[in-house]
């Protein structure tokens, strides 16, 4: 089993959400992060003084997923999720070891 | 139909009732003396007068509201709750202070022309018998508040509360109401010095406003700036506020309250006050754009707190001349008023590195300075040096006065409870260390 580790740009969570709900992805998490990359801050103006975000607000998504269904959903992310620009983000794909459902005890595949 | 005929009945029977009535008077009705109908008269515009400067305080009242927003929305999450309390609590201070002694040494009877005497605790009424006195002290006390409620913003996120308790209660009990009897005391018992020289301060451009910002230049003086303001370098630092949202609804009921401020200044209800609003609007409006075009060349952006400040810039400056100058000068007024107010807020930060975060000292002192000044240079039945004179003077000695004893009063205050909180509560937030409460808890973490 895989998780799918997606940081992309706040407006682009309902496309990205659209296009995985198509391909009959049903569940995920996401959560509001902040931080930087080669994008770096950008410089915002209060009262004549510029000042530096340095953590840019982004979304991160989390799905994890059988094996063979990991490549097709970073393809539809990456589809979903690109402008082009500096700052589209970036996917992890890592292993996981263990998957449990909580209210039934499933584990594995059966909890995905 | 029970019913309906019930109702006809009773209609019927109120109509009969009334008539009655009807004809009573006219029967008794002699033909009226003309002092009948001059009395008559005068009852209607005497009543008229109470409605209108009540009306006036009512609004002036919720001026507090607008500084509460202002002050809050250009200062961090951390600290909200606490400048909730301090715009709270120095209307309460202020209207117990003002009650039993700012009145009194405001508006009692003056024989020195520098203090009143008398008329403490609203007793006039026990001797006059007249109501009156009610209505102007409820318009004078939302002044006072006014004039205190200035300080706390100058002095945000760092001042302990029991100092600001202090502070504010002095200023609406003491400082305020001496300096207004210099000015205003003729408009009920007293008569003050400047008055007498023909100082023209209508509806309080220093009285109120230069009073308060000059005290909250001596605060923010004695405070100090807040952690991370100045790098190590000196350079000032942006700290944004937590809400432009909430800090333009506060210049919104600023405005507002402005009408009742202003053209309730007359405390007279007649076509005066329709004049002093137009000139009063109109200089709002000319200081929100010449301050915005001022933000948009400095900083290549229409900047949106630069341009609230403005507004008030421009509402601050017409404060003194309202009633005597036209309305083409009150925009002029206010255009000069929302460039003297951004260029003032940079010096203050960048060359006297005093850390003011909502504007105080420049929107209230700077501004009311040049307002005061303005109602001699476009004063409209002509402009003389000695009235210049005159209005200068008044200015030198709100200076003088507000921020001089103001030094001395933080420094006692510093030296005995204390002015400033500790680092680790000023970094921790006022909210928690001196209230107990977060403003916002469900809402956003305040930040560190």
């Amino acid at each position: 089993m895989k998780k799918i580790e997606a940081i992309i740009k706040p407006f682009k969570l309902d496309e990205v959400k659209e296009a995985l709900s198509e391909i009959g992805i049903k569940g995920m998490t996401v959560s509001e992060v902040k931080g930087f990359g080669r994008q770096k801050g950008h410089i915002e103006l209060y009262r004549g003084a510029e000042y530096e975000i340095s953590f840019i607000p982004k979304i991160k998504i989390e799905i994890v997923t059988q094996d063979d269904r990991a490549e097709e959903i970073v393809e539809v992310i990456i589809k979903a999720a690109k402008t082009g620009n500096i700052g589209d983000g970036k996917i992890f794909l890592s292993e996981v070891q263990e998957i449990i459902r909580i209210r039934t005890g499933e584990r594995g595949t059966e909890a995905v | 139909m029970k019913n309906k005929f019930k109702y006809l009945s009773l209609l019927v029977l109120i109509m009969s009732m009334t008539s009655a009535v009807f004809a009573e008077e006219v029967v008794q009705q002699a033909v009226p003396t003309i002092q009948d109908v001059v009395g008559k008269v005068d009852a209607v515009q005497k009543n008229a007068n109470y409605v209108w400067t009540l009306i006036a305080a009512f609004l002036v009242f919720f001026m507090q509201a607008g500084f509460a927003m202002v002050e809050t929305g250009l200062t961090r999450a951390k600290n909200a709750a606490n400048i909730m309390m301090k715009n709270l609590m120095d209307y309460v201070l202020g209207s117990l202070a003002f009650f039993f002694i700012g009145f009194g040494l405001m508006f009692g009877t003056n024989p020195t022309g520098f203090y009143g005497t008398d008329g403490f605790m609203i007793s006039d009424f026990a001797k006059e018998k007249d109501l009156w006195v009610f209505a102007f002290w409820m318009f004078q006390v939302v002044f006072a508040a006014t004039a205190s409620t200035i300080v706390s913003g100058a002095m945000a996120e760092r001042t302990k509360f029991i100092a600001y308790l202090i502070y504010s209660a002095v200023i609406s009990a003491f400082i305020y109401p001496v300096f207004g009897s210099w000015c205003w005391g003729g408009l009920y018992h007293g008569k003050g010095w400047l008055e007498k020289m023909g100082f023209i301060d209508f509806a309080g451009s220093t009285v109120v406003h230069s009073i308060g910002g000059w005290a909250a230049l001596a605060g923010a003086l004695m405070l100090g700036p807040r952690l991370g303001k100045y790098g190590t370098d000196g350079k000032p630092k942006a700290i944004p506020g937590h809400s432009i949202t909430l800090a333009a609804l506060g210049v919104f009921i600023l405005f507002f309250g402005w009408f009742g401020f202003n053209p309730g200044s007359t405390t007279v209800a007649g076509g005066d006050a329709a004049k002093i609003a137009v000139n009063t609007n109109m200089a709002a409006a000319a200081g929100g754009l010449s301050s915005m075009i001022t933000a948009w060349i400095l900083f290549k952006k229409p900047e949106a707190t630069m341009t609230l400040n403005g507004v008030l810039a421009g509402l601050v400056a017409i404060t003194a001349p309202c009633n005597n100058v036209s309305t083409m000068s009150s925009i002029i007024i206010g255009l000069i008023a929302g460039i003297l107010v951004v260029i003032s807020v940079l010096f203050i930060e960048k060359v006297l590195k005093v850390d003011d975060p909502v504007g105080a000292v420049s929107v209230h002192g700077v501004c009311g300075a040049f307002g005061t000044l303005s109602a001699a240079i476009f004063n409209e039945s002509g402009f003389t040096f000695q009235l210049l004179y005159v209005q200068a003077l008044g200015v030198v000695s709100a200076f003088v006065w507000s921020f001089g004893l103001c030094l001395i009063m933080f420094f006692i205050i510093k030296k005995t409870v204390g002015l400033r909180v500790s680092k680790e509560e000023e970094m921790e937030g006022l909210d928690i260390m001196e209230h107990g409460n977060i403003a916002y808890p469900d809402f956003v973490h305040a930040e560190k």
